[in-house]
């Protein structure tokens, strides 16, 4: 399906998304309390059918944080991008692990390495980090003069 | 290597399995759950080699960052390498000069073909045969010494720039590639004698690790793995790059899902591999092997995805800038992270024989997934 | 031509003329016990030494060349290291049990040799039940194995003890099934008939195809019975642990190590003395001329090389092939082995009342 039409589809399942200019693919913003509805929508309605997430992460603006998904359809071989901002102080959000299983990991990851807290999430805990790690580490605030060396 | 660390309330046993293994996975600790001999749960337990790579490329310029990729899959660090240029000329808006695109795309695959050798040998010798890693690596040998004249190092060949590469191809590369071809043509049917045709390794292997369609794009499985399954997702295919789109090969699928299907798969993209390098080395162009750009690089302010597929499956390179002259986040989606999440689905209720097994098909390289 | 038998008679001759009978006898008791220990040191150096050259030339590469000359020494050297290597006993370990069980799988190992015949009227003792006595004794070495097992007080060693015993005593089935299927043919169970009866042609030629069918079975049953790959993964692969032998160390694994090299020895020798003929030359029917040119080349040498042939192929084996999962293993010898050769003896029978043998 062409960026245009993905668009408006997108419009009408959720009249407060707003778009991002000049991507390589459809960047959408979401509000972090519709995310899991809308996303759930997409993965079944037919004509979109994003059944593939292949990439979800996390970026630190300093003021807010972004959880940025990456979705593509292996039947109609679209792709889209999805954010969501959340708020610095206290970030959560709903799990889609439910949804697509590869996410269970890559949300482990994001919690140990941004702090973000999934609700629902089936085992939340430390992945890469040792389990009693204190800290952020990939957060721009982080700091850690014994580890970590600044170029 | 194996200890019990505990048991559970219905009296099954919690033991180790590594970190350190005999065979050559690298660093994963898996801790089972094992009701007799039959596995219940599978965790595995990451971040031995994690070197916070994401964290440091925020530090280096675009430049640097390509080098300390090769480290992170180390057996197709080529590919690696051409990711990440590939994305910064993606934002750069740069034209690689055909030259370029020719050399790049034959190193890609001569690194794919000598990942698969060490994967297959390895894998022979951990379901209990020694002998084909010593032939495997005879293969292996004849490629890094081709690397070696080119490139410089034999494993982390830091060879590609944003622009093309980083050197001239040293005079004998096309002698030697051309001897590598027949070599390995003259060897492949030793491969499939020794192992493939086995009927005891096609025991160990056939409905072992069985993953269905969907849940293979579920868990995010990509290259092998997913193709074994019937998923068409390589990269090279559906979203090509340098001179994919012109080169004619066929994009190897399985339906079996089990390992047998995963290691047919493999075998028959090295065939494929051997194909596309006989179709580009002689018609490499002449011309320039780097296009011109800057001393120091600046992206404009943005976001930028490059895939690219490795040995592995599909690699991404996610970089977003703030104009500056060092990315302001970097994040690698390692095919190997989503494969390994699928390992549990996999081996759920069979014996601990057919973890190794299984665990061989899916071919890990832990610094891919710790990063 | 030159023959063995008559330093035997020489020796058994001088002792008679000059002391008494029963001090005659005790003497050749000690001379037999220590030609026996020597032979096996001897054995045990030069297989080790043919195992990793044999697994070097399939891997492409050398192999042990340092010491001495293509490297010969390479195993005294080893065996001096374990030698001198301490040796634990494990805290909770029934000391009893856990110093025996080496001991015990050395001493069948040797009981073992007594029938067999290496050349010539070169045997120790030619009992009349000869084959059933190997059977026989080739079962006790599961009580050595399950000794170790038990004895080093680690639930995994007890866990790879069972597991290799289990794999041992299904096998002795097929083993002994094919091994009777031989004796059917002969009429006899002593070894020195046996041989003789191939006077005119060894069994895998005179009972073609059920002898075949028969030596077939027996190498794999005997490569199961040893432990060796294909069928090694109760002490390879370490699933749970490094099989009954876990905790041994120094000279307790040394005599663990060289007891499998030698029960390799005593299996082929078996095998060759079976189904080659042991010590009888190659002989074609009545072709007197050729006969006797094959008569011109030692027995020694004929039984030497029959079993170092088997011995290769034993180790062949164990260097082309991946394990088998223990189940598989279990499953190919109830389900498939036994079967065959049950059928297998049927048939032999029905050829040798028949007379449809050469």
């Amino acid at each position: 399906m062409l960026t245009e039409d993905l668009k408006i589809q997108c419009t009408e399942l959720l009249p407060a998304i707003s778009f991002e200019e000049g991507g390589e693919w459809l960047n959408a913003y979401v509000a972090s309390e519709d995310l899991k509805s809308f996303l759930g929508k997409l993965r079944s309605l037919p004509g979109l059918e994003f059944d593939y997430l292949f990439c979800l992460t996390c970026v630190d603006w300093k003021t807010h944080l972004t959880m940025v998904y990456h979705f593509t359809s292996t039947i109609h071989r679209h792709n889209i991008v999805i954010k969501a901002k959340l708020d610095n102080s206290n970030p959560e959000i709903e799990t889609v692990s439910d949804i697509w299983r590869t996410a269970e990991m890559l949300e482990r990851e994001v919690y140990d390495l941004f702090g973000v807290k999934f609700i629902h999430h089936p085992d939340l805990r430390r992945l890469i980090m040792p389990d009693d790690w204190k800290g952020w580490p990939l957060r721009k605030d982080y700091e850690d003069p014994v580890n970590m060396i600044k170029l | 290597m194996v200890e019990e660390i505990g048991r559970t309330s219905e009296g099954d046993l919690i033991i180790n399995v590594g970190p350190q293994h005999p065979a050559t996975h690298g660093v994963l600790h898996l801790v089972l759950t094992l009701n007799g001999e039959t596995i219940k749960k599978v965790e595995p337990h990451l971040g031995y080699i994690h070197r916070s790579i994401e964290k440091m490329c925020e530090s280096l310029s675009y430049r640097q960052f390509i080098y300390v990729t090769s480290r992170m899959d180390y057996l197709s660090s080529h590919i690696n390498n051409h990711g990440c240029a590939l994305c910064v000329e993606k934002g750069l808006q740069v034209e690689v000069p055909q030259r370029a695109q020719y050399i790049r795309v034959i190193m890609d695959e001569l690194t794919r073909i000598a990942s698969h050798e060490l994967w297959w040998g390895a894998m022979a010798m951990d379901l209990g045969a020694f002998t084909p890693f010593f032939h495997a690596f005879r293969e292996r040998e004849t490629i890094t010494d081709i690397m070696e004249k080119t490139c410089g190092a034999r494993l982390t060949m830091n060879y590609m720039v944003p622009g093309g590469v980083m050197a001239e191809l040293h005079p004998d590369f096309q002698k030697d590639v051309k001897s590598f071809i027949q070599l390995y043509k003259s060897k492949f049917e030793e491969y499939n004698e020794l192992v493939t045709g086995n009927i005891i390794f096609q025991n160990r292997m056939k409905s072992v690790g069985y993953i269905s369609y969907d849940d293979a794009i579920s868990y995010g499985c990509s290259g092998p793995v997913a193709r074994a399954s019937g998923v068409h997702c390589d990269i090279r295919k559906l979203y090509p790059y340098d001179i994919y789109s012109k080169v004619a090969f066929d994009e190897i699928t399985e339906t079996g899902g089990d390992s047998y299907a995963r290691y047919l798969v493999r075998l028959k993209e090295m065939t494929q591999s051997i194909r596309i390098v006989e179709q580009l080395i002689d018609n490499i162009p002449e011309g320039d092997f780097q296009a011109k750009t800057k001393a120091v690089l600046k992206l404009p302010k943005g976001e930028f995805y490059q895939r690219v597929e490795t040995a592995r499956g599909e690699l991404g390179v996610y970089i977003v800038s703030e104009g500056g002259t060092t990315p302001y986040r970097i994040k690698f989606r390692s095919p190997g992270f989503s494969n390994l999440s699928a390992l549990e689905h996999m081996v759920k209720g069979l014996k601990i024989g057919d973890l190794v097994a299984a665990m061989g098909t899916l071919d890990l390289v832990i610094p891919d997934i710790d990063r | 031509m030159f023959s063995l038998e008559g330093i035997t008679t020489v020796i058994h001759e001088w002792l008679n003329n000059h002391f008494s009978p029963t001090l005659a006898l005790l003497t050749e008791f000690i001379l037999v016990g220590l030609a026996a220990i020597a032979l096996f040191a001897l054995l045990g150096l030069g297989l080790v030494w043919m195992e990793r050259k044999v697994a070097a030339v399939m891997q492409i590469r050398l192999g042990p060349n340092r010491v001495g000359p293509k490297g010969i020494f390479q195993t005294s050297a080893d065996t001096l290291k374990l030698l001198l290597k301490e040796g634990l006993v494990p805290d909770g370990a029934d000391k009893f049990l856990f110093n025996l069980a080496p001991l015990v799988v050395m001493i069948v190992a040797m009981l073992i040799l007594a029938p067999i015949a290496f050349a010539k009227n070169l045997q120790i003792w030619d009992i009349n039940i000869g084959v059933l006595y190997l059977s026989a004794i080739s079962s006790l070495s599961v009580i050595g194995i399950f000794m170790a097992g038990w004895a080093s007080n680690n639930k995994y060693s007890l866990l790879g003890a069972m597991r290799s015993g289990a794999q041992i005593v299904s096998y002795e089935l097929s083993a002994g099934l094919s091994v009777l299927s031989i004796v059917v043919m002969t009429g006899s169970l002593s070894i020195r008939d046996i041989i003789l009866s191939q006077q005119n042609g060894w069994w895998i030629f005179k009972a073609h195809i059920p002898a075949l069918i028969a030596f077939v079975i027996f190498i794999i049953a005997v490569t199961a019975e040893t432990n060796r790959a294909p069928f090694d993964m109760a002490e390879a692969e370490s699933e749970l642990t490094a099989g009954f032998h876990t905790e041994y160390s120094g000279m307790r694994f040394a005599l663990f190590f060289l007891a499998e090299y030698i029960n390799i020895f005593i299996v082929c020798a078996v095998g060759a003395t079976l189904f080659f003929g042991g010590w009888m030359p190659l002989h074609i029917g009545h072709w007197q001329g050729f006969n006797q040119f094959m008569d011109y080349i030692p027995s020694s040498i004929w039984f030497l090389g029959k079993t170092l042939g088997l011995i290769f192929l034993i180790m062949w084996f164990r260097w082309t092939f991946p394990r088998l999962r223990i189940d598989q293993l279990l499953n190919l010898e109830w389900k498939y082995l036994l079967p065959i050769s049950m059928f297998n003896l049927l048939l032999m029978t029905i050829i040798a009342i028949m007379g449809w043998h050469f």
